[in-house]
């Protein structure tokens, strides 16, 4: 196994780890809340029922942009089974995910900025009458012209969507340049240019946001909310509601589903909590299909310019990426959205020299955000396509290609993210064989394809989403007299295993079974913080805190344990639900006896562990986006029938090899990688969050073209192909046991695999997504015409990009600071980085 | 969640009892059998009936009646009842097709022959929830004075969405209708009107009571639907087409229906009479699909592009004729619906 270069090497202690043999840890195993579930157990925030319970409603605007002159509530007030209305002037605090984008307000004040934006709420003692009195509501509107697009927003400064931002109606410009691109380009022997559009789409968790809040019997608020943040929501709450944090608990439920669509702080949420204060009494609101679309916070519709110079061999000279964002009425999280447009490129292939600029704008739809994949699913797309394009210039296969340029482990990019181990090879190696690949490839016939592509992706943002310097996630454990073990954690199970994750890693130290263990996550009153279910930190961060609350644990047990049995503390081994010595095991005490030994001897038994992530030495304004502690590889090959006279598209199969570096619990890991599939091919497909705008002569209507599980499509299982899924297990020194994620990085290669596959089956390039039909349809006649065969965006629109801070890549002498910007740190410490598992 | 409204409930018992209910009450109480098409449409607001009188009491409504030289269906046959019985095939495939190839199982479970008749016509601007439409002002469907589809038509033109109904036609079915005034046979191609809001020439008091159709010794039938994805989806094109052969493969008589083309199911009359006395080679099959296709209209009010939808319609006409000829066609089944059936 690779060694950190900067990390000391772990002592190996007397863990099962070092013992070469796992008993929980890589074994397939009924994950700890699969009963619940399957039973239908499991209470979703939709499933709180309680005494005087009350229901919520939110009005939202019919309107895309206007200002509110004047809401009358006195009608709605007074129709019978009302018991309170809400408006903006209840809740005016403004807040938002990022610091940097305090824009929103629970019930917009004076300022609507999409259809479906809210306005006021209605609590009543039933939900039909709530929503009934919604229309007894008078709200009088100013209409204000509509921004329908980015580029459409760049056109019109006025009137401004939000009075913050860089300019009009531009939320975020950024520009970074590693090295002198142009320089690069001059070296290339080939350079290649090309525009893209990735389509925007939404999470679609089969759960539909709720929440419910009660002032507790003590006075205190309570929420339990489908939410995969409950420690953001907690600070929201605090800052909107005025109260001090400590009388306030988040609990967050299981959520049936999240993918980064309950990641903000959401009005709803602070609605109810205002509404249970004020009228003490449990109140509830679970949201309709269509106003989840109206949350959003889905991916970011991009347009995006690559331009790339390559040698003969391959060789990437150095890369030149431009992204138009649309980012909705909201900031949300999109200055980093932002940035993760142009912070992962470098992470897969070597790329000596690297310049990006980003621009996200403003529109009058619901705000864009976090989805699988945050910010880095579109670029990928662009860069894998362009690669195959590339690679058929070049005449190298596009397999052998990307072999060639891997980029290698513990590597300091360009844009100063450090790498970990890297098995993207090996990846590769796996699909093209499994595959058939050198068989198939432009070697099937008329209308059968394959495409290939890869990608890479955050094993957790390697920062908190608001400054500080305390740990990313903590755990605290519990061990009782009768061998139970209850593990306090903040991080959130939204249906990706992560309490699972906990539970494994606890068992496998202390040498028990998962069945004894009881978690407590999720739930800002009883464990400590764990920032939350997103960028696919869990497993690491709250998985290493696990990781060392246990070995904490193990060692305290382990003392009283060597005393009792008279043998030296580093021979006792922990499995079997017992503490044994190795060297004669019949010489044992069960573990909770052990636990007994050891609280007759240190007092009651509670530990604690924590992970904060290693510095990263991007020192660079922007460097904040994109380190992580270790990145996750995949590779694809997707194959794919296309009729040639329809343009109608399937894909039989598909192989794909994640870089997993331990699958702690494999099944869990199959399933995410398959998830990752399916959800690909939605987007890869036929996913589309899109609007309308009604002729302007007759509306000024900007409505969600159809907001509503039957007509937004996304596959169904029966248009889910087999997927050959192989694992690729190097354990990474600063996973737990090795392991990296898993839960976003496997979507990223599906897209650009299948635009690829469709050009080898019938040769046009689909330079966007969705790749439908119809596009195709529309390729193939531009061929036949003997024009470009392909279909996509033709031009990218000019943007006044701000001055580029210059940070030169490490092999140019830069040391992670912009040369022209002020030092943001004197030298990067060499940090002793802590990295808890073998 | 989105609520239903309230309303009053009658569940009688007997064909009679069912009609004195409806009678005279106009679109205030509307019969309700599987549900699946009116309740959405409820919590929608798109139909607000203040009262429902459930079908499925009534005596009879969910028999069938073989005989040879007819068959009686009733109205509250499940779309899985017509899906998996057997009986449904042979003459009637393009009927089992249909209804197994409508929405998911559990809907067809509780769906009906009957309703799926009746069902609302469709539209992207009308099929939306009440917030939804009223973002745009409404539209002539439904509350509002505008085609948002097309804003110079004084008419709806919503489209007819069945999957049972372009099969049953191509069929020759007649249905029953009750009311307490009495009773009517209409041939089912003559239910409907092409206009999206007066979609059906059924009177609200009237009960759809039955399905008949005449032997179909000899006939031959398929039927294909356009959606996205392998369940759920409406279809947003279909072809149903039915042939009676010689023995020598040649078409003694033959009726092409398209589907979801426009507000009602249009009847290929050129198409068909072109086939009749030809066999079914390539190039009858490509002229009858082209004749075919020529009265498709499709417009921007469904899900894929409307001039796509156009072109594939006789692609569509072919696979039908094609399998009716007993061309092998999973792999285009399979393909198009993710179906293959057997
Ligand atoms: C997600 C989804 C997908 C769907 N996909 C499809 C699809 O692919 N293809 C398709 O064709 N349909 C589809 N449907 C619509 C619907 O499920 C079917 O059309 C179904 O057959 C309707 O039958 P029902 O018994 O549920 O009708 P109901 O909803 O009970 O009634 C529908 C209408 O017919 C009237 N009615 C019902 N029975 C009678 C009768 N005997 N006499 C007089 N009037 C009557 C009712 O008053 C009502 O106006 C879908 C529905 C949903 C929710
Ligand atoms: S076709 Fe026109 S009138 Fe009819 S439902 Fe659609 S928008 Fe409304």
């Amino acid at each position: 196994m690779p060694i950190q270069k900067d990390s000391p090497e772990r002592p190996a202690k007397d863990s099962p780890a070092s013992a070469g043999e796992f008993r929980v840890i890589g074994v397939p195993r009924r994950r700890v809340d699969a009963r619940a579930k399957v039973t239908g157990q499991t209470r979703f925030a939709d499933d709180i029922f309680l005494p005087r319970i009350a229901h919520c409603k939110l009005l939202r605007s019919p309107h895309p942009h206007a200002r509110i002159r004047k809401i009358d509530t006195s009608r709605a007030l007074a129709h019978p089974g009302v018991y309170l209305v809400l408006t903006g002037k209840d809740l005016p605090i403004e807040y938002g995910i990022l610091p940097v984008s305090q824009d929103e307000q629970a019930l917009c004040l004076d300022h609507v900025r999409h259809v479906g934006d809210p306005i006021a709420a209605v609590i009543a003692r039933e939900e039909l009458t709530a929503f009934e009195a919604l229309d007894l509501i008078d709200v009088d509107y100013e209409i204000l012209a509509t921004i329908s697009d980015p580029e459409e927003a760049l056109a019109t400064p006025e009137p401004r969507i939000h009075e913050y931002g860089e300019e009009g109606n531009i939320h975020k410009r950024v520009a970074l340049e590693f090295g002198d691109v142009e320089k690069s380009f001059a070296e290339a022997d080939e350079i290649f240019e090309d525009i893209f559009f990735y389509q925007g789409s939404t999470h679609l968790p089969i759960e539909q946001h709720a929440a419910v809040a009660i002032k507790d019997p003590e006075g205190k608020l309570t929420i339990w909310s489908s939410t995969q943040t409950p420690h953001y929501l907690h600070r929201a709450l605090a800052k909107v509601l005025q109260m001090p944090p400590a009388h306030i608990r988040v609990s967050a439920t299981p959520n049936g589903g999240g993918f980064g669509g309950k990641s903000d702080p959401f009005n709803h949420e602070i609605v109810v909590a205002k509404a249970a204060l004020l009228l003490d009494r449990p109140v509830k609101i679970c949201l309709t299909r269509e106003e989840v679309f109206y949350c959003h916070r889905g991916r970011h519709p991009v347009l995006m310019k690559f331009k790339t110079g390559v040698k003969k061999d391959g060789a990437i000279t150095g890369m030149h990426l431009q992204t138009l964002i649309d980012g909705g009425g909201y900031g949300s999280y999109g200055v980093a959205s932002t940035f993760y447009t142009g912070a992962l490129q470098t992470t897969t292939y070597h790329i000596p020299r690297y310049r990006f600029e980003g621009c996200r704008t403003f529109t009058n739809k619901p705000p864009c955000g976090p989805k699988r994949g945050h910010g880095t699913v579109q670029p990928r797309f662009g860069q894998e396509v362009q690669l195959d394009k590339i690679a058929e210039k070049l005449k190298i296969d596009p397999a052998d290609l990307r072999l060639r340029i891997v980029e290698s482990p513990n590597t300091v990019t360009a844009n100063y993210l450090r790498l970990s181990t890297v098995n993207l090879s090996e990846c590769i190696r796996r699909v093209v064989k499994t595959s058939d690949w050198k068989e198939k490839f432009r070697k099937l016939p008329e209308g059968r394809g394959v495409g290939l592509a890869c990608s890479a992706y955050l094993t957790g943002a390697g920062l908190a989403i608001y400054w500080n310097k305390m740990p990313q996630s903590g755990v605290q454990l519990k061990l009782d007299r009768g061998g139970g073990v209850a593990i306090f954690c903040g991080a959130t199970e939204i249906g990706q295993g992560s309490d699972d994750v906990l539970a494994g890693i606890v068992a496998e130290v202390l040498g028990i079974d998962t069945f004894d263990i009881r978690l407590f996550t999720g739930d800002t009153d009883l464990g400590p913080v764990d920032l939350g279910s997103y960028s696919s930190r869990v497993t690491i961060m709250a998985g290493n805190a696990a990781l060392q609350a246990a070995e904490r644990a193990r060692e305290l047990l382990a003392e009283a344990v060597a005393i009792r049995l008279e043998v030296p503390k580093e021979r006792l081994r922990f499995a079997e639900k017992s503490v044994f010595d190795s060297a004669a095991p019949e010489k044992r005490v069960p573990f909770h006896e052990a636990v007994c030994l050891a609280e007759a001897r240190f007092g009651t038994i509670g530990t604690v562990g924590s992970y904060t992530p290693p510095k990263s030495p991007a020192l660079y304004k922007g460097g904040g986006v994109g380190p992580s502690p270790t990145y996750s590889y995949t590779a694809a090959v997707i194959e794919v029938a296309v009729n040639p006279l329809t343009g109608w598209i399937t894909v039989p199969k598909i192989w794909i090899a994640h870089d997993i570096g331990r699958p702690l619990n494999p099944p869990l890991v199959r399933g995410q990688v398959e998830g990752s599939v399916y959800m690909g091919l939605g987007e890869a497909l036929m996913e589309e969050q899109e609007f309308r705008r009604l002729p302007k002569k007759l509306s000024h209507a900007l409505v969600h073209k159809f907001p509503s599980m039957l007509e937004y499509k996304s596959p169904t299982s029966l248009d889910m192909p087999e997927v050959v899924t192989e694992l690729v297990e190097e354990p990474d020194p600063r996973g737990p046991f090795g392991a990296k994620e898993v839960g976003q990085g496997p979507l990223l290669p599906i897209m650009p695999a299948v635009a690829n596959a469709v050009y080898d089956a019938i040769g046009v390039r689909i330079d966007e997504v969705p790749i439908t039909p119809e596009k195709i349809v529309k390729a193939l006649a531009e061929k036949r015409a003997g024009r470009d065969p392909r279909y996509g965006p033709s031009h990218f629109p000019h943007v006044d990009w701000p001055e580029a801070l210059r940070v030169p890549p490490p092999w140019e002498g830069g040391d992670g600071n912009a040369v022209n910007d002020v030092p943001r740190h004197s030298k990067p410490r060499p940090e002793k980085e802590k990295v808890l598992s073998s | 969640m989105m609520r239903l409204p309230l309303f009053e409930f009658r569940a009688p018992r007997t064909l009679d009892e069912a009609a004195r209910i409806l009678d005279g009450q106009g679109p205030n109480t509307m019969p309700l059998a599987g549900g699946t098409d009116l309740l959405p449409n409820m919590k929608r607001r798109q139909q607000v009936p203040r009262t429902l009188m459930s079908l499925r009491y009534v005596e009879g409504l969910n028999q069938v009646q073989w005989s040879d030289s007819a068959s009686r269906l009733g109205a509250c046959l499940t779309l899985t009842d017509v899906a998996e019985d057997p009986r449904f095939r042979n003459g009637m495939t393009a009927l089992s097709q249909a209804a197994a190839l409508v929405a998911t199982p559990h809907i067809r479970n509780m769906a009906t022959l009957g309703g799926n008749l009746c069902l609302d016509t469709r539209c992207n601007y009308y099929d939306q929830n009440y917030e939804w439409r009223k973002a745009i002002d409404f539209c002539l469907k439904k509350d509002g004075t505008i085609c948002w589809v097309a804003p110079g038509s004084r008419k709806c033109v919503a489209v007819s969405s069945t999957d049972t109904a372009p099969a049953l036609i191509a069929l020759g079915a007649r249905v029953r209708l009750v009311s307490r005034s009495g009773e009517r046979e209409v041939t089912l191609s003559e239910l409907y009107n092409n206009d999206g809001i007066n979609y059906i020439r059924r009177r609200p008091d009237e009960i759809l009571v039955e399905v008949l159709l005449d032997s179909l010794h000899g006939w031959k039938s398929s039927y294909w639907k356009l959606r996205r994805r392998g369940s759920f989806d409406f279809p947003v094109l279909s072809v149903a087409a039915a042939a009676r052969l010689s023995r020598q493969a040649v078409v003694e008589d033959a009726r092409i229906v398209v589907g979801s083309a426009a507000s009602r199911p249009l009847v290929a009359d050129g198409a068909s009479k072109f086939l009749l006395g030809r066999s079914l080679n390539s190039e009858t099959i490509a002229e009858a699909a082209g004749l075919a296709a020529r009265i498709a209209k499709p417009l921007d009010n469904t899900d894929f592009d409307m001039t796509w939808r156009k072109r594939v319609t006789a692609e569509f006409v072919t696979y039908a004729l094609r399998e009716l000829r007993g061309d092998d066609m999973h792999v285009e089944r399979g393909s198009l619906t993710r179906h293959s059936f057997e």
